[in-house]
């Protein structure tokens, strides 16, 4: 791990016609973290996101990628995105497998060998692989756009709400399994989430979003113990209250 | 130490083999000969020590080596792991550990009659489709008989906007251009035998019988049958037909009858329109090109065709709105969940249409022949 951050941000605004969505932004998301990023609805987070993977125009600022993160890079980023996004006319397996034959010259039984292994990985069977994206439940779409997303092995991941329309067991599960792929494969994680128990259980690090700009970072007791009142007000309601993260 | 990767045999024994360098996706080709390579000796143990960089690829590629020899599974190791890469490495060794899922190889022969079977098959079940399609449309028809208040006409009338109204400039424009070619063909062939003046029956008869008509019926296809299986196969997509079905609403009423019954109204004024333009275009290259007065054009026309030519050509109309608004339906309803089944859906959807749109035609004129029309 370097010190060097994996993406760096300074002064970014993003905006549509007369409206500001991101107001000078400036994050650092350090090599091989867990970043959490929280933040209203319709705040900014996806914004932030699409803008960093290049789906959205930036007004001004900067954003500069470690040189083996960008897109261009040796191990490139991967992105789940919130609905998965999965190719609907390609089988789970071939999905995993477009971007190793986009971007590699495999052999076609490793290109098989290497998509059951991400399945595996991804804790589904080899026969969910023969599986067309309208045949997979919500939880298993989540796990095959997760290993398309990783098929690459990225140095950066990005993840969009990836416990979004999952069960508290399921969610819990999905973290546990990005926890163990993050030890293993060693990538740093951007994720956009509301979930609470992500949060916990997942991220090294958590930032809020507010008014356009970052308004509190750090460890989640840090985050926590911010004053900023929309930060307050997201951690210490009600359904803050029941999980047992405010005071 | 160097990037490039190795797989070497070690010095102390021909079935030992070090592995150094970057094994990762950027040198896949060159890991994929090296182990082809060490798989043909026999391998006992690698050691991964000077490995530089590991990836998943580069990790199964190693354990694939490693447990590439079938007679003596447990005697091929893995060494030298317990580094950064150790991790990845346990987690790859328990990966692919199920037989493999080739699947059996098939006859070709089975296959080719499998493939006609299933293409049997498939024709039924369109044509089920098409009749369960007709069958809920009269009864959606009867239900808004019974209670008209239930009927939708404001969906009605904007339809009828965009499949009539809207399709006006360019129905005309293509018919006007057919008339044209067909009289100018006319007149040059009929020249030569001195016939001329026969171009106005043969364009007149022929618009109102068959050509205007048929043409504005397969133009309609193309046009609206297609947006009609599109927009509806997105609406089952998207589990809309679903949500009116759940709200006890029937989605025959709500979206199909709307759309058939303003193709039905909308068929025979395009028809009309087009035959006119397509006899205007007829009588205009008959002036320019034949040398043949728009009066007399008038007066000939006159006398070749009756109202029954055009009654012939009228009444088939809405029979062929009918077709082509329930094909598009049924191919709608029919969408499934991806993309591509979408896209099937419409070209199957234009081309059923047009070709029923044809054996109708073939019908009718059998019919009109046999009852004297």
């Amino acid at each position: 791990m370097t010190d060097a951050p994996a993406i760096h941000i300074r002064d970014l605004v993003v905006g549509f016609g007369r409206k500001t969505i991101l107001d000078h932004l400036d994050l650092d998301v350090r090599d091989g973290e867990i970043l959490g990023l929280v933040g209203a609805s319709g705040g900014g987070k996806s914004v932030l996101m699409r803008t960093l993977v290049g789906l959205l125009p930036k007004r001004s600022g900067e954003i500069a990628f470690a040189a083996d993160a960008s897109s261009a890079g040796v191990r490139g980023w991967g992105i789940l995105f919130q609905q998965g996004a999965l190719f609907s006319a390609l089988t789970a397996r071939q999905n995993i497998q477009l971007p190793l034959r986009e971007k590699a010259n495999l052999s076609p039984q490793l290109l098989d060998e290497i998509a059951d292994a991400k399945l595996e990985m991804v804790g589904l069977s080899r026969d969910d692989g023969n599986k067309l994206p309208s045949e997979l439940s919500g939880g298993m779409t989540k796990r095959v756009a997760l290993a398309r997303a990783l098929a690459l092995d990225p140095a950066l991941l990005f993840l969009d709400e990836p416990t979004s329309g999952l069960d508290p067991i399921a969610a819990g599960e999905f973290d546990a399994l990005i926890r163990t792929l993050h030890r293993t494969l060693r990538f740093t994680v951007f994720m956009v989430t509301h979930d609470l128990n992500s949060l916990q259980a997942v991220c090294d690090r958590v930032a809020a979003l507010a008014d356009g700009r970052i308004a509190a970072i750090g460890s989640l007791s840090s985050v926590l113990a911010s004053d900023h009142p929309w930060v307050k007000a997201y951690f210490h309601g009600a359904r803050a209250q029941m999980l047992g993260l405010g005071r | 130490m160097s990037n490039v990767p190795t797989l070497q045999v070690s010095a102390a024994d021909p079935h030992a083999f070090d592995a150094g360098g970057a094994w990762n996706l950027a040198n896949v080709e060159a890991l994929e000969r090296l182990c082809e390579r060490a798989a043909g000796t026999g391998v006992k143990s690698i050691d991964l020590r000077r490995v530089t960089a590991l990836d998943t690829i580069g990790a199964w590629l190693l354990e694939r080596t490693a447990r590439g020899n079938v007679a003596r599974p447990a005697q091929t190791a893995i060494t030298g792991v317990d580094g950064p890469h150790g991790d990845l490495m346990r987690q790859v060794q328990r990966l692919n550990r199920g037989g493999s899922a080739q699947p059996s190889p098939v006859n070709p022969v089975l296959q080719k009659l499998d493939q006609i079977g299933s293409g049997g098959q498939r024709l039924m079940s369109d044509a089920a489709a098409f009749l369960h399609m007709f069958g809920a449309f009269s009864a959606a028809l009867l239900g808004a008989l019974r209670h008209p208040r239930s009927f939708r006409l404001t969906s009605t009338v904007y339809q009828l906007g965009r499949v009539g109204w809207q399709a006006v400039p360019i129905m005309v424009l293509i018919t006007f251009l057919i008339g044209a070619i067909i009289a100018q063909q006319g007149i040059f062939h009929f020249r030569r035998f001195g016939a001329e003046s026969y171009v106005v029956d043969m364009v007149g008869i022929l618009v109102l019988r068959e050509i205007g008509v048929l043409i504005v019926a397969i133009m309609v296809a193309g046009r609206s049958g297609s947006a009609y299986t599109a927009e509806i196969g997105a609406m089952k997509m998207r589990e809309e037909i679903d949500a009116l079905s759940t709200m006890g609403l029937d989605p025959v009423a709500v979206l199909i009858l709307p759309r058939i019954l303003a193709l039905i109204v909308a068929l025979p004024i395009l028809a009309f329109l087009g035959s006119l333009a397509a006899l205007y275009g007829g009588g205009l290259v008959a002036w320019l090109y034949g040398g043949m007065s728009p009066a007399i054009f008038i007066a000939r026309l006159h006398e070749a065709v009756s109202v029954t030519h055009f009654e012939v050509g009228i009444i088939k109309a809405p029979f062929m709105a009918l077709v082509i608004g329930l094909v598009a339906a049924a191919q709608g309803l029919s969408v499934k969940g991806s993309a591509e089944s979408l896209g099937q859906q419409t070209t199957s959807s234009v081309v059923k249409s047009i070709f029923l749109v044809i054996v109708l035609d073939g019908l009718f004129a059998v019919f009109f022949a046999s009852i004297g029309m």
